[in-house]
């Protein structure tokens, strides 16, 4: 057996790769401090927009929730009526609430919207520690109201 | 919070969360406490329990990218023996429930479960007779991760959850860590009486009307 040929070598050989990855470059993404960036068209919870001047997008008409694989929204609509108007249309989302823990983010929902009320977002710290607390109701999912900037108004 | 989202089966998991850690009482017992927490949340030992999809999103975050070595939880563990977290990574079939369940038996307490995916968590887009609706049907759930499957990402923000939560854990609870008894255990004399696992709590389908 030759000892040069046979062991120092083929360990020389071997560390070199070794040494070539150790200098290389971290793969790692330290996420709690530091975040993945996420690709565009990312799926994960989902918000309910609004219009500029505020009005809600969403007028309730259920096709969200036909689409829905696993039927996991429920939509409950009720008349607009003068006094009290949450979207242009007829017809506003009494009540409307995903079940987070069911849905599996395919995003048929926001396909499925003729106004583009509901569309998926990049936030996936969804993780808790009970069950109800993933029924997301339309006030969790609503987006807030835009704050005018009456400096920046006034300045114009 | 209105009554259809109360009607959803809860079964809470065995270690309950004190929301915060208030120093006072016995001085001595806290500090263990806070020791004993230390070392078990920075060591945890995952079991290998892939069913489906998700198990690759859990592979995944142990491998270099996302590498759970980071929260000490590289480990992955085949015997149940040496472990003390079971990830539930995929859809549970009726057929694999007694094994869960025995395997969840098998390890050491103090014990935790994070239930991966919406598949394992409530049986997600699998609402049918072959599926256990929700692992927390048969084992006490700490952590529910959703999403299909859930990014590593997301896996490991859960996995922090959980150790925010063995933090705030006390050592009195420990007597807390007992096999429930409303559960019917598996395996010797009984096995053929649960044949279907907890067939008479509601199933959890508030949101399918
Ligand atoms: S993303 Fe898919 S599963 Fe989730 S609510 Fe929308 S349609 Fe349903
Ligand atoms: S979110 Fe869109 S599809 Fe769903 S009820 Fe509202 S308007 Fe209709
Ligand atoms: S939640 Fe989705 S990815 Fe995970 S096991 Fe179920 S179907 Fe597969």
């Amino acid at each position: 057996m030759n000892i040069i040929r046979d062991v120092i070598k083929p360990i020389g050989k071997g560390l070199k790769i070794t040494m070539r990855h150790f200098l290389e470059p971290k793969d790692t993404v330290s996420y709690p401090e530091q975040r993945k960036e996420q690709f565009a068209r990312t799926r994960w919870r989902h918000v309910l927009l609004r219009y500029e001047d505020g009005l809600e997008r969403c007028i309730g008409c259920s096709l969200c929730a036909g689409a829905c694989p696993v039927r996991c929204i429920y939509v409950e609509a009720a008349e607009n009526t003068d006094e009290e108007r949450y979207s242009p249309g007829e017809r506003y989302a009494k009540r409307y609430e995903i079940n987070l823990l069911r849905c599996i983010y395919c995003g048929y929902c926001q396909d499925a919207c003729p106004t583009g009320a509901i569309v998926l977002r990049e936030d996936y710290e969804l993780a808790d520690y009970t069950r109800e607390s993933f029924i997301a109701t339309k006030e969790m999912l609503l987006e807030p109201l835009p704050v005018r900037d009456e400096v920046a108004e006034a300045v114009k | 919070m209105d009554k259809r989202v109360q009607e959803i089966v809860l079964r809470d998991s065995s270690t309950p969360a004190i929301p915060n850690l208030e120093m006072g009482g016995n001085v001595l017992l806290t500090r263990l406490d806070e020791i004993v927490n230390w070392a078990r949340r920075n060591s945890i030992f995952p079991l290998t329990f892939g069913l489906a999809c998700c198990a690759i999103e859990m592979m995944s975050s142990a491998a270099s990218r996302f590498d759970l070595a980071r929260f000490g939880m590289e480990v992955f563990r085949a015997s149940p023996r040496q472990a003390d977290l079971m990830i539930v990574a995929g859809r549970v079939s009726k057929k694999m429930a007694p094994v869960l369940r025995q395997i969840y038996d098998q390890m050491p307490a103090p014990k935790w479960v994070v239930s991966m995916g919406a598949c394992a968590s409530c049986g997600g887009i699998f609402n049918n007779y072959a599926i256990v609706q929700g692992v927390d049907q048969i084992v006490p759930v700490d952590v529910y991760v959703p999403g299909c499957p859930p990014s590593p990402d997301a896996l490991i923000y859960a996995l922090i959850k959980l150790q925010q939560k063995i933090r705030t854990q006390r050592l009195g609870m420990l007597l807390e860590l007992k096999p429930r008894t409303d559960t019917p255990a598996i395996g010797g004399a009984e096995t053929k009486t649960i044949s279907t696992p907890n067939s008479s709590l509601p199933s959890v389908r508030a949101h399918e009307t």
